[in-house]
Formats: structure tokens, C-alpha cells, sequence
């Protein structure tokens, strides 16, 4: 037998089950096998990401400090001192850096995720690897960048001599539904973006507007009542107060802010999800 | 059904044309929207009726475990296309293909590099987007960065990179593919003739572990030497499928009948054409195999239709990788109309055994009347005039002789 029949023979033994390619469906799912094939990839990008964003800027890493904290200090210099707003107890410095912290996180997830698609067209249009991997890694990628800004804030709260609370043992849940809620509204943007370009200038607008429409500057208990659960309809609600209550534990959990965030998020991600896989099956082919 | 690791049945991929110029801005699609009542309903220009190409149309075929499968036909066949939904980069509109085993494509050389990155870095990113995980990159990184020769700057950014290097780290990184499907894409014609041979060499030894290979070339001689069958893509669909030879010879001269330029489309030609060529009383039978190195002559026919004065006569010879031999010219060929000889006489050609081919043409005034790549190619198989240990390189085959003679004694 020649050396390349036995070689071959010794692949075949070892064949995985066969792959179908067919024309895209109506319906999708989750591919969740797959991306867990791929999670090596998924490691690469964020690595890439992060790599690259350091290189590239000369403060670097001093950035991911320095943006939470300036805004922070402007904020307390406008909205705390002169036009007084309330901060529900809490010196406002803190109180609009644990708004921040999330915030922060989020607004910089979305920038990156809106483009994502259309950055990696090249890569995209060459090689396949399931594309859901693309905003899954802009959302992971800005967690470094968040772990330095917390290190800032477990410094201000030092300043401040705030002292740790138990509440802080369901900060990483906060954090997951941070990520959840960055996550769904990427998948939109990124997937929008790929087939509408003018998305991503819409993107700072909406940031913008979105910053004061959630309890970032002011308290959610600013909102009269009967108004609060609209209110919750943004999820950024749920996710800020929650996180403003796991760092400083101030009173009782935001419960009914958070349930309905949570609703919201919930459906942003799996509608998200859905638009996204739909957008997939043409990405190549458009972008 | 049996080994095929690749079956493909009925793949069709349509595209829409014309409305893809411009991409689609919300902001049109929202004044679309609003102004949509005040339209009188005589405009949807590019609405429905956008046409649509087939870029591929019920192309069926099966591919067994082990095969190197060459795709060839021209640009715009739908080479390209076919490789990307085997690739899943793209999804087929009708059909489907079964895939039975890791696929690894290469469509382009440098996928995934980034410039910020260190030559390293770019390394570990481009193999992991390959396909490669991060344990096996480690494990192959000495060999890629030797295949590479880019030693000396792995730690530099890739954008003070010569694209020549770029190149060679590229490639290097995607021959360490092991896949057990590569697909690839005319990824081969790049770089200097050197690192072909290398590329080509690598190739070699993945077909030769058993793998199976679908590879597109515009290069007849790389697809002659690694593709046992050739799949000819024309028009989206399967034109013809076969063996290497016989399908290639084929190729050849549907290329050549419309490549000169003097010829109109329908086979009309002004002034002058070569029409076909052979050795003089060949040794071996076939009227394009030279097995001596002695004298020989070659015959070129020409058929004139109009007196041609002070003509230009051209030839040139040309090895298997397109470089030239020898090239020779003359002035002042006058033909009347008819057919004609041209024969040269050559003492010896010298050549190293192989594939060449003749290029013949004419020309008046300083305008070409014809340009002939002939075919068949011109085969060498003469006697071999080498060390037998030596390692196989050169052009010319001379025999020669050697005497030692004593000048002083010590």
C-alpha cells in the first residue's frame, strides 16, 4: 500500500460526522456547540482588541482610569454642586462613579460592537467562523478596561472611608446582566450596521441621549412613582441601580426596577440573537 | 455514496446585481418609507425587478478522500464562489454540499493579519482565525518562522514588513494548516519563483499525507503537477470533469484558439496565421518529442492570405514556469500568399528534460498579424548530463568533459 493510501485510510478512520451546507432556513437557533468549538477564536479577538487599543494610544491603560474619572468630576462640579441633585445619601463623587462604572462599560462595548462587522469584512468575506464571535468579543474585550475603572473606584471609596458591604457578593451578577444588556443591544447595532452604514453615526446621538435617559447624573427615585416601571423599560435602569446598590449597599435592592430590566434585556438579547443570525446568512454576500 | 469526503448536488448561488452599488442608508430606507404615500407608484426602479445573476448553477460533483482536485476556467466562472460555500463563508441559494471532515480554506494570503501586531503576534492570530488552536500554533511556530525566514523580525510590528515578507509569513503560516480539506485559491501565484517552489513543495507533501485538496490555479503547470482530476467551471456550471491531462489539453485549446489578438471573434484573420508546428522526422513518434541533443529542426506552418512585405518574424522559447529560454528575431520575411514553412535548424538544444513551448509571431509595419503561443508544448526527454547526487537545478543539459592534468608535483 503507498505511503498516501494508508495515510488516508488513517483519516478516514478517524472522520468527524458529515457537515451539511444548505440554503438558510426561516427558522435558527442558538448555536451554541458551535461557538463553544470557537471559543479559542473568541479568545484571540478579545486578546487582539485589547493588544491593539493599548499599542495604539500613548496614555493606554491610564485611559480606561482617566475617562470615568474626569467625567466623574465634572459631573460632581455641574450636577452635585451647582445644580444640586440629589444623590440619596451618598457623597455625589460616589454616587455618579458607581453610575459610571457600568455606564462606562457599556457605552464602550457599543462602540465597538456597532462596527465590528464592517471592520472585519475582510475576514468575514475569506474565512468562516460562526459570526456571532464578533460582538461577543467587542462586549468581553471592554471588561479590562472596566476592571481598571473598578480599581479607581475601590480607591475613591478608600477616600471616602466607605467600608465594603455584603452587597457586593452579587456584583459579578450585575456584571453578567451588564454584559447581557451590552450584548443584546450590539448584536442589533452590529447587525444593523452591517446592512444600514449610517448606523455607527447614529451611534453618539444615541449614546448621548441614552446617558441621561438612565440613573447615571440623577437617582431613579427622581421619577414621580407612577412613572418608575416606564422608566425600568430602559435596561440600563436596572443595571446602573443595581450596581449602585451592590457597591454601596444603601437600602433595599432596587427589586422591582430590576425585574423589569431584566424582561427588557432579556428580550433585547434573544431578539437581538435572532436578527443577528438572519443578517448572518447574507453578511458575506452584502458587506 | 461511498468515500466522498465532498458531495455537492444541484449548489446554485444567485446574487443580485445593480442594487448593490450603494449601500443601504436608514436614513433612505425611513424617507422611502415616509414618502411612500405621496408617490404616484411609477417609480420602484430598483425595487423588484433588481436582476439577479446565477453565479453558480447546479453544480454537482463528488470529491473522494485523498483526491487533489483542480478547478479551473476563467475569471468570473464561479471558481471563486464554489469555494466559499464549501467554505460556509457564504450560504448556497439551491442544493447543498456535504462536507465530511475539517475544512481549511485559504482564499487569500494574510487573512487576519493586523499591522499594530508584532510578526508573532500576527502569527498566533492569523493561525487561530485559520483554524489552528493556540496549542498547536505553539507547537508549529519554529516551523512556520523557518518556512518563513523571517526570524530576525518577529518581534517588530507587520507594517514595517516588506509586502514580499508579509507574504512568505503568510503563506507560511496557512501550508501549516492540516486540515483534512484545504481549499485553496490562487494563493499560489504569489510571491518571488523561489518561494513558489516552496509552496508548491509543501503542497505536494499535503497531498501526499492523505488529505484532500480542491485547488484553484490559472497556472496549468501547478495544476499538472498536484491535481490527479480537473473540474472546469464555465459560466456557473460544470463544463467538463475528468482527468488532469485530457481535460487540460482541452483548456488549452479553447484558450489559445481565441488568445491572439489579431483573430476576430469569428475566426477570420488578416494577412497571416500559424497554423501548427513539429519536429523534423522525430526519433520518438510524437511530433513534439525531442529525445536527442544533437542536431535538430524545428517546422512552423504558416497560412498567408495577403502579401506581406518587410515583415517581422519572432520566436521564443519558454520553459514551464513562463520563463524565457531564448528569444530570436528577424527582419525583412517577405510572403506571398499560400502556405509556409519556417524551419530552423539548431546544432543542439541543449535543454534540461521537461515542458517547454514555442512562441512564434509576425508582425508589419510594427503591428502584429500574429501571436502564437503554440501548442502542444514542446517535450525535452534527452539523456540527463548530471551528477546523479547532484541536486536537480539549471537550465541547460551539456555534456561535457572532463580531463585533471598535473601542473607541479608538490
Amino acid at each position: 500500500m503507498s505511503e498516501g493510501s494508508m495515510a488516508a485510510e488513517a483519516l478516514l478512520a478517524s472522520r468527524p460526522a458529515v457537515l451539511r451546507i444548505v440554503p438558510p432556513s426561516r427558522w435558527w437557533k442558538l448555536p451554541i456547540q458551535e461557538l463553544w468549538a470557537y471559543r479559542e477564536l473568541l479568545y484571540f479577538f478579545v486578546w487582539r482588541d485589547i493588544k491593539i487599543r493599548y499599542k495604539q494610544t500613548a496614555i493606554g491603560a491610564a485611559w480606561a482610569v482617566l475617562q470615568p474619572l474626569l467625567t466623574m468630576l465634572i459631573f460632581t462640579l455641574f450636577f452635585g454642586r451647582l445644580a444640586h441633585i440629589p444623590s440619596e445619601g451618598l457623597p455625589y463623587p460616589v454616587f455618579s462613579y458607581s453610575g459610571l462604572l457600568p455606564w462606562m462599560y457599556f457605552a464602550a462595548a457599543l462602540q465597538a460592537s456597532t462596527n465590528t462587522i464592517v471592520e472585519n469584512q475582510r475576514l468575514i468575506t475569506k474565512v468562516y467562523f460562526p459570526r456571532l464571535v464578533l460582538p461577543i468579543s467587542s462586549v468581553v474585550s471592554g471588561l479590562v478596561d472596566f476592571g481598571i475603572s473598578f480599581l479607581m473606584f475601590v480607591v475613591i471609596m478608600a477616600y471616602y472611608r466607605m467600608h465594603p458591604v455584603w452587597a457586593m457578593l452579587w456584583l459579578p451578577a450585575f456584571l453578567v446582566l451588564a454584559l447581557l444588556t451590552a450584548l443584546g443591544v450590539g448584536l442589533w447595532l452590529s447587525a444593523l450596521n452591517a446592512i444600514y452604514r449610517d448606523v455607527r453615526y447614529v451611534l453618539p446621538f444615541m449614546v448621548q441621549f441614552w446617558l441621561f435617559a438612565s440613573p447615571v447624573v440623577y437617582p431613579a427615585s427622581l421619577m414621580p412613582a407612577k412613572w418608575r416601571w416606564v422608566y425600568a423599560l430602559n435596561p440600563m435602569t436596572g443595571v446602573i441601580e443595581g450596581f449602585r446598590w451592590a457597591l454601596v449597599g444603601h437600602g433595599a435592592p432596587p427589586i422591582r426596577l430590576l425585574l423589569v430590566s431584566t424582561g427588557v434585556v432579556l428580550a433585547v438579547l434573544i431578539s437581538g440573537l435572532a436578527y443577528f443570525q438572519k443578517m448572518e446568512t447574507t453578511v458575506a454576500d452584502v458587506v | 455514496m461511498s468515500d466522498a469526503v465532498i458531495r455537492a448536488e444541484g449548489l446554485g448561488k444567485r446574487y443580485r446585481v445593480g442594487e448593490r452599488e450603494r449601500y443601504l442608508a436608514l436614513r433612505d430606507i425611513l424617507t422611502r418609507a415616509i414618502t411612500a404615500p405621496f408617490r404616484n407608484g411609477n417609480g420602484r426602479k430598483n425595487g423588484r425587478g433588481a436582476d439577479h445573476i446565477w453565479a453558480l448553477r447546479d453544480v454537482s460533483f463528488e470529491i473522494e478522500q485523498g483526491e487533489v482536485i483542480g478547478l479551473i476556467g476563467r475569471n468570473g466562472a464561479g471558481k471563486t464562489t464554489l469555494l466559499k460555500i464549501l467554505s460556509r463563508i457564504t450560504r448556497p441559494t439551491s442544493g447543498f454540499a456535504e462536507i465530511g471532515g475539517r475544512v481549511g480554506s485559504l482564499l487569500e494570503v494574510g487573512t487576519g493579519f493586523h499591522p499594530e501586531l508584532t510578526g508573532r503576534e500576527n502569527v498566533y492570530l492569523s493561525g487561530a482565525i485559520l483554524g489552528m488552536g493556540k496549542v498547536e500554533i505553539a507547537r508549529k511556530f519554529d516551523e512556520i518562522v523557518a518556512f518563513s525566514e523571517v526570524e530576525r523580525f518577529l518581534e517588530t510590528p507587520l507594517k514595517h514588513f516588506s509586502s514580499g515578507m508579509q507574504t512568505r509569513l503568510a503563506f507560511a503560516v496557512a501550508a501549516h494548516l492540516e486540515p483534512e480539506i484545504l481549499l485553496v485559491d490562487e494563493v499560489l501565484a504569489v510571491g518571488d519563483l523561489e518561494f513558489q517552489k516552496k509552496c508548491m513543495g509543501k503542497m505536494q507533501d499535503v497531498s501526499k499525507s492523505g488529505r484532500t485538496i480542491v485547488f484553484v490555479s490559472h497556472q496549468m503547470n501547478q495544476i499538472r503537477r498536484l491535481c490527479s482530476r480537473v473540474l472546469w467551471i464555465e459560466g456557473g456550471a460544470i463544463r467538463e470533469a475528468g482527468a488532469t491531462a485530457m481535460i487540460l489539453g482541452e483548456y488549452e485549446s479553447a484558450l489559445s484558439s481565441g488568445k491572439s489578438k489579431t483573430r476576430r471573434a469569428d475566426g477570420s484573420y488578416d494577412a497571416a496565421r500559424f497554423v501548427r508546428w513539429s519536429i523534423e522526422s522525430p526519433d520518438a513518434g510524437a511530433p513534439n518529442l525531442l529525445n536527442t541533443l544533437g542536431a535538430v529542426s524545428m517546422h512552423f506552418t504558416v497560412e498567408v492570405t495577403r502579401r506581406v512585405k518587410s515583415g517581422h518574424h519572432g520566436i521564443a522559447l519558454f520553459n514551464s514556469e513562463r520563463q524565457l529560454m531564448w528569444a530570436w528575431a528577424t527582419d525583412e520575411v517577405e510572403l506571398e500568399p499560400g502556405l509556409h514553412d519556417f524551419r530552423y535548424t539548431f546544432p543542439t538544444l541543449p535543454l534540461r528534460p521537461g515542458s517547454y513551448s514555442w512562441q512564434v509571431s509576425l508582425w508589419e509595419n510594427g503591428e502584429a498579424l500574429d501571436l502564437w503561443d503554440c501548442l502542444p508544448d514542446l517535450i525535452i526527454a534527452t539523456e540527463v548530463h548530471q551528477h546523479p547526487q547532484d541536486q536537480w537545478n539549471g537550465i541547460l543539459n551539456i555534456p561535457c568533459e572532463l580531463e585533471i592534468g598535473r601542473l607541479t608535483t608538490a
